[in-house]
């Protein structure tokens, strides 16, 4: 930055993008990371010396971006990444929030967490192995996951000559199965991490790619129709009751809008007990505001003084969630104890907190091939199926398609209290 | 059709705010650690605008090692006036007199690790179940890993091969009799989305930020504070000059950025302009690769 920094000229109306990362060690993957952070700018020069010192160690010819995102210790001494890491940068339009997951079979569960905040989703493919079971797999949790826009990026086009044919023939074979999972926004770009070609600056290998590169994709994908504008929701996390003498009556219902928009005045009902009111004023520190839309955390005061708790719902009369307890949910096991069905578990939706009982496995999906197993009733760790459950309380929600946020749930073991399954609900 | 958008700032402020609230609602006895740095005056800041008109329902926690800048503290004591916070303070003094710590001798001795004991036995004695944390994951490696709800058993220890998944913004704060958590509202913040948010809010921060005079000295290329208790090496000069905190923690590992910085605006840009990352002045950093994983295994925020 060159020019004064003031309020306008400060990049204070940058847009956060999230996006997940998914393809093994051998895709090239922490290497096309370490090119976005590095061309970027995002790296540091204690973090490059650091990188430097170990890649010499480790009798390496030239800096290995790798090396940059393994965090913990016991991934640095396997060389392999075992869990999710976030890791962050910004250009003047977008700030980054990248969820960087492992892609190996045995690390869907890390996917699947990456996958559930994400905005985007980078796919890699080694152009010289085009697409192979993993592909499928990546693909699959997109698409289960509901990402909204998918990025595939065929990588290592150095090593196959920057051939346009390669390119076109991964694009069709992708577009072969794609076409069967429920992916809104596909786009392919071929890359070269390990050259920086199409990642930040422009291949001159590929003339006949005349797409944008990487991060201009990443910076210009459309997102904001990403959240749900259409249906209010508006799960109540917390009551606000000050007690003080000028606040001696405040009752402010907190939370995070999860759907549609609300202004002051709105006729509004509450659920479970079906009251109705409308909003008196909708506060933040500071004073009110005129609406409150997703993901904006507020607090919302009513005309009239009805019961309402941590767990209820605010919604509109005219556009109610579905109500019940007998719930079908595409679920992902996250535990290495597997299900056991007919069990108990805690289940957590919204801000609402119930037991459940998972009464039936419906079918098992097989995540390579994507067919359906409706025999295997056996679910463990990484495991992606849909089953029926009945909650001890009724639930408010919406189809995940419709709304990714009270569309899901987790259950938690009741003996160890570990969260040990994803669910999206059908 | 409504076609909202809100900025990078205020999507990480409502984040925050949602995971602090959720603080409050699923835990009996939560804190707020403070160490009067701009990370913990943020994440302060965003508990009372979550809890407005309320005052924040649990009380701050400050863990002094006794090397603090007094700045610091005075700043510290300031803003609970203002605000009607309520501080508990523990000492890391306490606990060396107890004989439950050994206090580090020679020249880069530093009271930073012994604050883990201080902090584990403060929150045994008042038997908190969560505690909020201001660490961020650009911060350090092992923190990149780190989930907004950190489980911590028995002894207060981090398992980084046994966390819990995270999905969406559903949190799982379940824990047994005697274990608690370590919670993260700021994580997905860096530097500067904090620099950022400070000059839009208007948060005041201590003066230590901003450019000052100072008796400083250089060790390793870091610029420290020179303070009485400090042991100076006979080919280190302490001298006067213009210096800011790019961070703020103890005086005996604080490094101190060359500055005339004086206004939020040259802070931005210095930082924006900076390559070197805020924790590569912390002299407890340098001390290993995995340094800081090891700290928070045994307990460290």
């Amino acid at each position: 930055m060159t020019e004064a920094y003031t309020k306008e000229t400060g990049y204070l109306d940058m847009e956060l993008l999230r996006f997940t990362t998914a393809g093994s060690v051998d895709d090239g993957k922490s290497t096309l990371i370490g090119r976005l952070l590095y061309d970027s700018k995002a790296i540091f020069e204690d973090q490059l010396e650091a990188l430097e010192r170990v890649s010499v160690n480790r009798g390496e010819e030239q800096i290995n971006l790798a090396l940059l995102t393994d965090g913990l210790r016991a991934e640095r001494e396997q060389g392999i990444t075992i869990d999710v890491a976030y890791r962050y940068f910004a250009t003047p339009r977008r700030k980054f929030i990248i969820a960087d997951t492992p892609g190996h079979i045995q690390y869907t569960r890390n996917m699947v967490t990456g996958a559930s905040t994400a905005n985007a989703a980078l796919i890699l493919i080694d152009a010289r192995n085009g697409v192979v079971e993993q592909t499928i797999r990546h693909c699959f949790i997109a698409s289960l996951l509901q990402i909204p826009h998918v990025i595939v990026c065929i990588n290592k086009m150095d090593l196959v000559g920057f051939d346009e044919e390669v390119f076109e023939k991964i694009q069709y074979d992708f577009n072969g199965f794609s076409d069967k999972l429920d992916i809104k926004d596909i786009r392919f770009i071929p890359i070269s991490a390990l050259k920086g070609d199409n990642v930040v600056e422009r291949s001159s290998g590929m003339t006949w790619y005349d797409g944008p590169t990487l991060l201009y994709t990443l910076e210009h994908l459309h997102i904001s129709n990403d959240r749900n504008f259409i249906d209010p929701r508006f799960p109540v996390q917390y009551v606000i009751r000050p007690h003080t003498d000028e606040y001696h009556d405040y009752r402010g219902y907190a939370g995070r809008v999860a759907g549609g928009v609300f202004k002051p005045g709105d006729r509004v009902v509450v659920l479970p007990s079906m009251f109705d009111s409308r909003i008196r004023s909708i506060d933040s520190m500071g004073g009110s505001v005129e609406m409150a839309f997703p993901p904006q955390s507020v607090s919302l005061t009513l005309e009239d003084d009805i019961d309402v708790s941590r767990g209820d719902m605010i919604v509109t009369e005219n556009n109610l969630p579905h109500v019940g307890q007998d719930i079908t949910v595409m679920i992902c096991w996250l535990n290495e104890k597997p299900m056991r069905q007919h069990a108990k578990y805690w289940v957590r939706h919204t801000t609402r907190e119930a037991r459940c009982l998972i009464r039936e496995v419906n079918y098992k999906i097989d995540i390579n091939s994507l067919e359906k197993d409706y025999g295997d009733k056996n679910i463990g760790l990484n495991e992606i199926a849909e089953v029926t459950l009945r909650t001890t309380q009724p639930l408010f929600f919406d189809s995940y398609r419709k709304n990714r946020i009270t569309g899901s749930l987790i259950l938690v073991d009741e003996g160890t209290n570990e969260t040990v399954c994803a669910g999206m609900i059908v | 059709m409504y076609r909202q958008n809100i900025n990078h700032l205020k999507e990480l402020e409502t984040e925050s705010i949602f995971v602090i609230r959720e603080v409050a609602a699923q835990f009996d006895k939560p804190t707020m650690l403070f160490s009067g740095g701009k990370d913990s005056i943020v994440m302060y800041y965003l508990a009372r605008k979550a809890f407005w008109p309320m005052k924040v329902p649990f009380p701050l926690l400050h863990i002094d090692t006794g090397h603090n800048f007094q700045e610091t503290l005075d700043f510290r004591d300031a803003l609970m006036e203002k605000t009607g916070g309520r501080c508990i303070v523990r000492f890391v003094q306490d606990s060396i007199d107890q004989g439950k710590v050994v206090e580090e001798t020679g020249y880069n001795a530093s009271r930073n690790v012994l604050q883990t004991v201080t902090l584990l036995d403060a929150i045994a004695e008042f038997k908190f179940d969560a505690a909020l944390g201001g660490g961020r994951r650009d911060e350090e490696k092992a923190r990149a890993k780190e989930r907004f709800f950190s489980h911590r058993d028995e002894f207060g220890q981090w398992d980084p091969k046994n966390q819990r998944p995270e999905l969406w913004n559903l949190f799982n704060g379940k824990k047994r009799m005697g274990e608690h958590f370590r919670v993260f509202p700021l994580s997905n913040w860096t530097e500067m989305d904090i620099w950022q948010y400070i000059y839009m809010e208007n948060v005041e921060i201590p003066h230590l930020y901003y450019t000052h005079k100072r008796k400083v000295f250089n060790r390793d290329g870091v610029w420290l504070a020179y303070a009485d208790f400090m042991k100076i090496k006979d080919n280190e000069k302490v001298e006067e000059l213009d210096v800011r905190c790019r961070t703020i923690g103890d005086i005996t590992c604080t490094g101190l950025t060359l500055s005339k910085a004086n206004t939020l605006e040259d802070i931005i840009q210095e930082v924006a302009a900076t390559r070197i990352t805020e924790r590569g002045g912390r002299y407890d950093d340098k001390r290993s690769d995995s340094a800081m994983e090891d700290r928070k295994k045994e307990g460290y925020f």
